[in-house]
C-alpha cells in the first residue's frame, strides 16, 4: 500500500479538545504578564534598583497611555510608518518581479547568484551613512534604505518558492493546454505564494529595523528612533523611554498580527495552515 | 512505485546543490565569481566616468581598505593596530552577545519545549519582547548600562535571544512522536532521549534560529557602535561619513560586508556538517 | 453497450505506429523499444506491464507532453504536436495535479474555457462533472478536505468536464485502499457508458485490467514492446464479484499474470540495439 504523495498527512494528534486547551494558553499567558508586570513593580518600588533606570511599572504604563493622545508622539510614528510602508510596497513590488523572473529561468538564476551572494551579507545598516550623505536626512532616504535592505529576503522567498512549485501541477495545466504565461499565472505564482508572504513577513520586520535605525543616527530626522533619542536625552525621563519602547513593541505585534490575519484570510489553503492545533506562531 | 521512478527528481532548494561531478561545481564557482568581478568592472567604470564623491572607484576603495587593515610588518601578522583597536573589539561584542543568546535560548528553549503549561505562561511575554524593533532597545540600555561593552553585549543578547529559543521551542516540539515512543519502547534513559533523540532532532530548526540571529546581531553591533561608542568597525564608518572621508566609510562597509559573508559561511559549514542526515532524509526520497 | 460489430464501424481513435523512445543522457536508456498499437473509438483499452516498462513514458508521449524519438501518434487522423485539444490525463498523484488553492469547484472550473462559456454553462458543466462522479455538492470543498478515493474522483470530473474524446489514465487507483479502488473502477465503467468515452487506461493490476477493459496490451520490460493484445469478451455490464468469478475471467488474467511474470524475470537486453 504505497503511497507516491508528498503531502500525505498524519491524523492530528491532539490530547484534549482544542477549545478548552486554547482558553487555558490565554489564562497561563495573562498570568505570565501580569507577574512580570509585578515584579516590575515591587523591583522599582521597593528601591531595589533606582527609580531613575528603572521607573515602577504603574508608571510606565500610564505613560504608555499618555502616549496614545500625545500629537508629537503620534506624528513620530506616523513618519516611521510611512518610510515603512512607501519601502515595503516598493520593495514587494520589485522583488516578487525580479524574483518570478530570476525563478523561471535557471540561467538567470545561475548568472544572478554571485552578486545577490556578495551584496546580501551587507548589512544595511553599514549603509545609512551612505544614505544620508546621497539622500539627505527624511523619508527619501529612508524609503531607499528599506527597498535595499528588505528586498532580499521577498526575492528569495520568491525564488525559492517558484523552485518549488510542484511539475505534476505545472504538467496538470500543460496537459488541459495552457500555455507558459497562462501556467505562469495560474500555477506557478499561487504555488510560490505562501513562500512569497512569508518573505513579505520578514522583510516588514527588517523595514522596521531599518527605519528606525536610520532615525536614530540621521540627526534631523523625524520618526519614532528620532523622538525616543530626544526624550532620553532631556535627562531623567526613563519613563518616557520604557513608554516609547513597549509602544514600539505593540506596533510590532500589530503588523505582524495584521499579516498574519491577511495570510489566514488567502493563504488559508497551505499545508502549514490547515491543522490550526496551537502553534506558536 | 513505478511511476514515481520514471519521473524526474525534482529539485528542491535555489542554494548551491553538488550535482554529481566536479566539473560543473568549478563551472559554478567560475559563473559566480565571474559575474561578481564583471560587477567590480562595471562599477569603476561608471564611478570614473561619472565622478561622484559618494561612490569611489573599486580599486581606490580597495587600495584604502588594505591600507587600513595590512601592513607589510610580519610580526603582527601582517595587519595593522586598527586590527586590535576596533575589529577585534567589534568581533568581541558580536560573538559574545551573540553565544550569549544562543546558550540561553537553546537551554530555556528546551525547557519550554518540553512543557506546555510553562510554555503558556512565558510564550505573550516572548512574543512581544521579539517584536520590539531593536533599534528601539537602544535608549532603554543607555539608560541602564551606558555606552561600555556591556551595553552592546547585553544588547545585542537580549535582542536575539528570542529567535533561537522559538525556533528552538518549534524544534523541540515537533520532534517525532515515533521517534519518543521508540525511545520509551527501548527503555532509553532520560538523557539518551535528550541527547540521542531531541537535540539531534530539533538541531535543524534550531541551527535555523542560529544563523537569523547572527545576521540580526551583526546589524544590532553595528547601529549600537554607530550610535553609542569610541571604537569598532560602525564607529568607523559613522565618523567618517560624518568628516566626509568616503573612501574610509566604504572600505568598512567593505569589511562589514566580508565580516558577515565569513561570519554566515562558518556557520553554515558547521550547520551542514551537523545535519548532514536530514537533508539525506528529505531529498533521499522522491 | 457496445458490441464488436459497432465497435468495429466506428474506426480507430487513437493509432500508434512505431512508437519508441530513448532517454539520452550520461546513462542511455531506451524506455520504449516499438509500439504499434490502435484504440478503437468508445472502447476501454487497458495497458499492464512488469516494472520498469516504460509505461508513464509511453503515456506522456500518446499525450502531447512528450516528443517521442520515433514513431507517430494519430490522434482521429491527426498527427499529434503537443497535447492536442480531445485528450485528457489523469495523474496518479492527484494530491499534486489538483490545485490546493482552488476549491473542487474552482479545480473543475480550471479546465473550461475562458470565454465562449457563460457563468451558468459553467456552473452547470461543474455539476454534472461532480454529479457523474458522485461528488454533488462537494463544488465548495477544498481538495485536502476530502479523502484520496473523493480527490481522485475530483481530478476524473476534472478530466470530465474537459469533454474530452479519449482519457488517458496513469495507474489512477494505484493510491488508494482496494474497496475505494472498487467503487472508482465502477465508476470508471459508469463514466464510459454515460458518455461514450474512449478510455486507455494504465495499470499495474492484473486483475483490474481484465475487470475494465474491453482489450488488454501487455507490455514488455524496457525497451518495451506488446508482447501481446488480448481481447476481453466479457458480458457486460461488468460486476465486481460475478465477473471475477467468471471462469473466462480467471483464464485469462491468469493469462497475462504468466505473461508479465516471465517478462519479470527475463533479464533485460545488456545493450541498446542500433535503430532499425
Amino acid at each position: 500500500m504505497t503511497s507516491a504523495t508528498t503531502t500525505a498527512q498524519a491524523p492530528p494528534r491532539r490530547r484534549r479538545a482544542p477549545g478548552s486547551g486554547r482558553r487555558l494558553t490565554v489564562l497561563h499567558g495573562a498570568v505570565g504578564l501580569v507577574a512580570l508586570f509585578l515584579v516590575a513593580e515591587l523591583v522599582s518600588r521597593a528601591g531595589l534598583v533606582n527609580e531613575l533606570y528603572l521607573p515602577p511599572a504603574s508608571l510606565v504604563l500610564l505613560r504608555v497611555a499618555e502616549l496614545f493622545v500625545d500629537p508629537g508622539f503620534l506624528a513620530a510614528i506616523g513618519a516611521t510608518l510611512q518610510a515603512w510602508a512607501i519601502g515595503l510596497l516598493v520593495c514587494v513590488a520589485v522583488s516578487v518581479a525580479i524574483g518570478v523572473v530570476l525563478g523561471s529561468s535557471r540561467a538567470a538564476y545561475s548568472a544572478s547568484r554571485a552578486v545577490i551572494e556578495f551584496l546580501r551579507p551587507i548589512p544595511s545598516v553599514a549603509l545609512i551613512p551612505l544614505a544620508i550623505l546621497v539622500l539627505g536626512n527624511d523619508t527619501d532616504m529612508k524609503v531607499a534604505l528599506i527597498v535595499f535592505s528588505a528586498s532580499w529576503p521577498v526575492l528569495f522567498n520568491t525564488i525559492y518558492g517558484m523552485h518549488d512549485v510542484d511539475p505534476v501541477a505545472k504538467l496538470t495545466a500543460k496537459s488541459f493546454g495552457r500555455g507558459r504565461i497562462s501556467t505562469l499565472f495560474s500555477v506557478s505564482l499561487p504555488s510560490a505564494a505562501p513562500f512569497i508572504f512569508t518573505g513579505i513577513r520578514i522583510a516588514a520586520s527588517v523595514a522596521l529595523i531599518v527605519a528606525v535605525s536610520a532615525e536614530l543616527l540621521a540627526g534631523a530626522s523625524e520618526g519614532l528612533g528620532r523622538w525616543m533619542l530626544d526624550a532620553g536625552s532631556t535627562g531623567n525621563r526613563a519613563d518616557l523611554v520604557y513608554a516609547a519602547t513597549i509602544v514600539a513593541g505593540l506596533l510590532g505585534l500589530v503588523i505582524n498580527g495584521v499579516l498574519v490575519l491577511i495570510e489566514r484570510r488567502f493563504l488559508s489553503w497551505q499545508p502549514a495552515l490547515r491543522d490550526t492545533a496551537g502553534s506558536a506562531r | 512505485m513505478t511511476a514515481v521512478a520514471a519521473r524526474p527528481p525534482r529539485v528542491r532548494t535555489p542554494g548551491p546543490r553538488t550535482r554529481g561531478g566536479g566539473s560543473s561545481r568549478l563551472r559554478d564557482f567560475a559563473v559566480r565569481w565571474g559575474a561578481l568581478l564583471v560587477l567590480g568592472l562595471l562599477w569603476e567604470v561608471a564611478a570614473r566616468f561619472f565622478a561622484s564623491p559618494f561612490f569611489p572607484p573599486v580599486s581606490r576603495i580597495l587600495e584604502r581598505f588594505a591600507e587600513l587593515w595590512f601592513t607589510s610588518d610580519p610580526a603582527s601578522f601582517f595587519l595593522t593596530e586598527r586590527v586590535v583597536t576596533d575589529l577585534l573589539p567589534s568581533l568581541g561584542r558580536l560573538l559574545g552577545g551573540w553565544s550569549i543568546a544562543v546558550v540561553a535560548g537553546v537551554l530555556l528553549g528546551v525547557a519550554l519545549g518540553r512543557s506546555r503549561t510553562l510554555a503558556g505562561y512565558v510564550e505573550p511575554i516572548i512574543h512581544f519582547a521579539r517584536a520590539i524593533p531593536p533599534p528601539a532597545l537602544i535608549p532603554i540600555f543607555f539608560i541602564l548600562l551606558g555606552i561600555g561593552d556591556e551595553m552592546k553585549i547585553s544588547l545585542i543578547a537580549f535582542a536575539v535571544v528570542w529567535a533561537v529559543l522559538l525556533n528552538t521551542i518549534d524544534g523541540v516540539r515537533s520532534v517525532e512522536t515515533l521517534h519518543l515512543d521508540t525511545g520509551r519502547v527501548f527503555d532509553f534513559s532520560r538523557a539518551k532521549v535528550f541527547f540521542g533523540i531531541v537535540l539531534p532532532s530539533a538541531s535543524p530548526k534550531i541551527f535555523a534560529g542560529m544563523r537569523v540571529s547572527l545576521s540580526v546581531a551583526l546589524i544590532i553591533m553595528v547601529i549600537s557602535e554607530m550610535a553609542a561608542s569610541s571604537q569598532g568597525i560602525g564607529f568607523n564608518i559613522i565618523i567618517a561619513q560624518r568628516t566626509y572621508r568616503l573612501l574610509d566609510m566604504w572600505a568598512g562597509i567593505l569589511l562589514l560586508g566580508i565580516l558577515g559573508y565569513v561570519l554566515n559561511a562558518l556557520l553554515a559549514a558547521v550547520e551542514n556538517r551537523v545535519t548532514r542526515w536530514h537533508r539525506g532524509a528529505r531529498e533521499g526520497v522522491s | 453497450m457496445t458490441d464488436t460489430a459497432t465497435e468495429q464501424s466506428r474506426g480507430d481513435l487513437l493509432t500508434i505506429e512505431g512508437l519508441g523512445h530513448v532517454y539520452e543522457g550520461r546513462n542511455r536508456f531506451e524506455a520504449i523499444g516499438r509500439l504499434d498499437f490502435t484504440v478503437p473509438e468508445g472502447s476501454f483499452v487497458s495497458i499492464v506491464g512488469p516494472s520498469g516498462c516504460g509505461k508513464t513514458t509511453m503515456l506522456r508521449c500518446l499525450s502531447g507532453l512528450m516528443r517521442p524519438t520515433r514513431g507517430t501518434v494519430r490522434l482521429h487522423g491527426d498527427e499529434v504536436h503537443g497535447v492536442p485539444r480531445d485528450l485528457a490525463i489523469v495523474f496518479q498523484d492527484y494530491s499534486r495535479s489538483l490545485f490546493p488553492w482552488r476549491t473542487v469547484g474552482g479545480n473543475v472550473a480550471f479546465v473550461l474555457p475562458r470565454r465562449s462559456m457563460s457563468p451558468e454553462e459553467r456552473r452547470a458543466r461543474i455539476e454534472e462533472s461532480l454529479d457523474a462522479v458522485g461528488l454533488a455538492g462537494s463544488a465548495d470543498k477544498y481538495p485536502w478536505q476530502l479523502s484520496g478515493g473523493m480527490q481522485q474522483r475530483v481530478a476524473i470530473a476534472r478530466a470530465l468536464a474537459y469533454r474530452p474524446r479519449i482519457m488517458l489514465m496513469d495507474e489512477p487507483f494505484a493510491s488508494v485502499d482496494a474497496q475505494t479502488r472498487a467503487e472508482l473502477e465502477d465508476l470508471m465503467l459508469s463514466v464510459r457508458d454515460r458518455f461514450d468515452m474512449t478510455i486507455l487506461f494504465v495499470t499495474h493490476d492484473i486483475d483490474e485490467s481484465v475487470y475494465l477493459a474491453d482489450r488488454v496490451l501487455v507490455l514488455s520490460k524496457s525497451p518495451s514492446t506488446i508482447v501481446a493484445s488480448i481481447d476481453v469478451d466479457l458480458p457486460r455490464p461488468r460486476d465486481q464479484v460475478a465477473t471475477r468469478e467468471d471462469e473466462d475471467f480467471v483464464r485469462l488474467r491468469s493469462e497475462i499474470a504468466r505473461m508479465i511474470r516471465d517478462q519479470s524475470t527475463k533479464r533485460a537486453p545488456a545493450a541498446v540495439p542500433p535503430a532499425a
